[in-house]
């Protein structure tokens, strides 16, 4: 699978809900269609609502990982304004 | 637009709206909305529209705070009686959202003043108790192609509707003229239970947010009416006059003249 490159990156740990999901919303809006956005975050419930809130705006997740104990990373592409 | 930190806490709930979103809410900012009257209906109305955080909001009201008001003008308190309306209101206005410019206008609109006034604002909003102002904010609007939200409340039943100039009717179009004296209800007659104004108020309200954002459908070619008593909302379509004197394919008000004032009661 080719590596995904990232258009905008944003570190949101420290955020809660729903500030997560404003702030990668605010974020996505700012982009391109097409342009891929990496998501760092440390709110549990956030690692399942951004996604679900992502799509429903009908954006596409590509991926969901949890990369260590406390810290999850989402990437999302922007497929509409 | 770029949004401060506060920015994005205090408008968290719009920006996450599919609706509304950053975008939405950059156009919330930087919308000029024009008020009538900061009593029943404008209180309500520039309360909401203060918190939604519309860039600039003017307020004209000749009127000073009354006792008698507080029952339902929800700005204003006992501590403001005898002051004008337009500077309670702005004082209570700026403590709640210091993103939004105030412009208090201690003035009474006349066939003179009114299109100078609104010629910079996106929307006007009509909040006004009598019919002379309500006639006179219609024909101003249909002249200036703004947008106007106008609210009526009487005992217990409001009415709304929303005039778009050139996509729908307006007010004439629904009431060619304005009732003569013997018609309009006396003082004694003239009371409205307190809470009714606040709620056509916020339908207003709801329905400039609309215009602002592109979004729904408003009160176009529609006469909403509440009926307190009975809990009922009726939409009564009101199709555009083509005769209408003002909107009209011919129309006979082609600029303001002085023939608003009547001797209504202003209860
Ligand atoms: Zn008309």
């Amino acid at each position: 699978m080719d590596e995904i490159i990232p258009d905008k990156k944003i570190d949101i740990r420290g955020l809660k809900c729903p500030y997560t999901f404003v702030r990668s919303k605010l974020t996505i809006e700012s982009m391109n269609t097409g342009e891929v956005l990496e998501i760092l975050l440390n709110y549990p419930e956030a690692a399942v609502s951004i996604p679900k809130s992502m799509q429903d705006h009908g954006q596409r997740v590509l991926s969901v990982n949890k990369i260590n104990d406390t810290e999850w990373v989402i990437v999302i592409r922007k497929e509409r304004d | 637009m770029e949004f401060t930190d506060d920015q994005v806490v205090r408008y968290s709930r719009h920006i996450i709206l599919p609706e509304v979103g950053g975008k939405g809410q950059g156009k919330i900012s930087a919308a000029k909305v024009f008020l009538i009257g900061a009593g029943g209906l404008g209180c309500p109305i520039s309360y909401y529209l203060t918190a939604a955080g519309v860039g600039k909001i003017a307020i004209v009201d000749d009127d000073v705070v009354d006792l008698s008001n507080l029952q339902r003008q929800i700005l204003h308190s006992t501590k403001t009686i005898g002051r004008p309306k337009v500077e309670s209101a702005k004082a209570v206005l700026n403590d709640l959202n210091p993103d939004v410019e105030i412009v208090a206008i201690k003035d009474r609109l006349t066939p003179e003043n009114i299109l100078g006034f609104i010629k910079d604002y996106d929307i006007v909003i009509d909040g006004s108790d009598n019919f002379p102002t309500r006639y006179l904010v219609n024909d101003a609007c249909v002249l200036a192609g703004k947008p106007l939200s106008s609210g009526a409340v009487l005992r217990f039943e409001g009415q709304v509707t929303t005039i778009v100039p050139g996509k729908g009717h307006c007010y004439r179009c629904l009431f060619e003229e304005m009732p003569p004296a013997g018609l309009v209800p006396s003082c004694q007659e003239g009371g409205v239970l307190g809470v009714l104004p606040g709620i056509i108020g916020t339908l207003q309200a709801m329905e400039v947010l609309k215009l602002i954002l592109g979004k729904g459908d408003v009160l176009k070619n529609t006469l909403l009416i509440y009926d307190a008593l009975r809990t009922t909302f009726r939409k009564v379509k009101v199709p555009k006059n083509p005769d209408c004197p003002v909107c009209g394919t011919h129309p006979t008000i082609t600029a303001l003249c002085s023939s608003y004032e009547a001797n209504y009661c202003r209860a």
